[in-house]
């Protein structure tokens, strides 16, 4: 496998749909579970424990279901959106969202008392208390982050059944890889999965020194 | 997933071989796996080796075909078959691999090479199918019109209605490709969709885009969907399959077995009554034939 453009094309779609999976995921997901990891309420226990178990989705029940909306014959199917990018981004999303949402509550919760009463104290407002814990417990957020965006762009089972794997239109890395072994090129398989690998790895290097320095400064 | 499998799949073979020829010495002898062209002796396998790999595309496998075959030759020879259903071409991949014992493909041209290189023997014709263009029920194109398959696609592209390619250098695929070269058009914009996945799901893709495809008869029969006929009957759209013993396959015996079955007389029989019952028609044609 050469770099051809029909390469860079995969990637770089790769990297679009999962970014804008991602970042959906966090606009939802770290609000959702500062709040959860703040605020008691009954019913709560639930919600959590619902959340826990959405964290590990199977990609393909998460197709499955999105085809069944977006298909023509589906309620959605109006919006004419299977097989396209956005389906993609919806699958993602919902896989993204649950692992965001339940590790920042996880680190709000670590969190929450020490501060909690400080800024309280100070007479800060709700919106002021979320994005205090928010920054305060951002270490295990970011952490949450890296583990979403791995699971996006390492999944292939949601993809491959609402985008189709179409050249040119929703052809990813992963879908990319099943065609190249299907089609017996096992050698182009596997060094399209050392990009992936290797765009994992850059990804969380830089999540990585990120955490490093927020810890290092609040150590001083 | 697939990568993993298919790359550990030989290792683990080779672990199995090695510790069975470690376990019964006196009946490993190197040379029995030497392939004996054009021969059917019996190898000298030891008597557990009663397992062989079929590598076959996926439209033997989805149509149900081999599942009204295979147990008459399994409960006959107490040869179980295990069958790999991919692609043609990760098929005769696989079968260059020396990774199965016989080949079920229909990709002609793609099977000659594959004899050519020298990497089979005894290749016989087993059956043929019929592919046709299926397209949405109002047909955009107006292919019903159309006396040759040539013509049809020809009006395809001229009216850039959409076409679902299967776009996974398949059986199915290298039929289209060559129609699509015998018309002289270069399919490409947005109304052409490569999806690089199997017939079912193509076809489901075709219906879902209200679009035109080629598809072989029996994935066609097998899930209907909105989509209909548009052209079928012309010479360039029979699709014959070929069986293949691999050369490097280590059960010469259980493998032309396996193609005497096959292409004997109760294999034929049986492939031309398989889906009478159910569409009121045979989907394949018994033709065999030592080529």
């Amino acid at each position: 496998m050469m770099f051809t453009p029909d390469v860079w094309e995969v990637i770089w779609l790769s990297l679009q749909v999962t970014t804008t999976s991602v970042l959906i995921g966090i606009l939802i997901g770290i609000p959702a579970g500062a709040f959860l990891g703040l605020y008691s309420f009954s019913g709560k226990r639930l919600i959590v424990i619902l959340i826990y178990t959405c964290m590990g989705l199977p990609p393909v029940l998460v197709g499955v279901v999105v085809y069944l909306l977006l298909s023509r014959y589906g309620p959605l199917g109006s919006l004419d959106l299977l097989f396209s990018a956005e389906a993609m981004i919806i699958a993602q999303v919902i896989l993204v969202t649950p692992i965001i949402t339940g590790l920042t509550m996880a680190a709000v919760q670590a969190k929450e008392n020490a501060y909690w009463e400080t800024a309280k104290s100070l007479g800060a407002s709700p919106f002021q208390l979320m994005v205090t814990i928010i920054k305060e417990a951002r270490g295990g957020i970011w952490s949450g982050i890296a583990a979403a965006y791995g699971r996006a762009i390492s999944e292939v089972g949601a993809v491959m059944l609402v985008g189709g794997n179409i050249e040119h239109h929703t052809r990813v890395m992963t879908t990319a890889i099943i065609l190249e072994t299907r089609t017996g090129n096992f050698s182009g398989g596997l060094q399209m999965g050392f990009v992936l690998l290797s765009i994992s790895f850059l990804f969380n290097s830089f999540m990585m020194v990120g955490m490093l320095n927020q810890m290092k400064a609040r150590k001083r | 997933m697939k990568i993993r499998f298919s790359l550990i799949y030989p290792f683990f073979l080779a672990l199995v071989l090695m510790l069975l020829s470690a376990c019964s010495p006196q009946s490993s002898q190197p040379g029995s796996a030497t392939p004996t062209p054009e021969s059917t002796t019996p190898a000298t396998a030891s008597k557990e080796a009663k397992e062989i790999v079929l590598a076959t595309t996926t439209s033997t496998q989805d149509s149900g075909l081999l599942d009204s075959l295979l147990p008459v030759f399994e409960q006959k020879t107490g040869i179980k078959v295990k069958v790999v259903a991919v692609g043609t071409g990760q098929a005769i991949k696989l079968g260059e691999d020396g990774n199965t014992d016989v080949l079920l493909v229909h990709a002609r041209k793609s099977e000659d090479e594959f004899m050519e290189k020298g990497f089979g023997i005894n290749a016989y014709d087993v059956m043929y199918n019929q592919f046709y263009i299926v397209g949405p029920s109002d047909d955009p194109a107006g292919l019903k019109q159309a006396k040759t398959a040539k013509e049809a696609m020809e009006k395809i592209a001229a009216n850039k209605s959409s076409f679902v390619s299967r776009g996974d250098d398949s059986g199915t695929d290298k039929k289209e490709k060559s129609i699509w070269k015998e018309a002289g058009i270069t399919p490409e914009g947005s109304w052409y969709l490569s999806s690089g996945q199997g017939m079912g799901e193509t076809l489901q893709m075709a219906d879902e885009k209200k679009a035109y495809t080629l598809t072989d008869e029996a994935t066609f029969l097998s899930r209907k969907l909105g989509l209909q006929i548009v052209m079928q009957g012309d010479k360039s759209l029979l699709n014959p399959y070929g069986i293949i013993q691999v050369k490097s396959s280590s059960k010469q015996e259980e493998g032309m077995q396996l193609i005497q079955f096959f292409t004997g007389e109760e294999g034929q029989k049986l492939i031309g009554e398989f889906g009478q019952a159910t569409y009121g028609k045979g989907l394949f044609v018994p033709d065999a034939k030592k080529r």
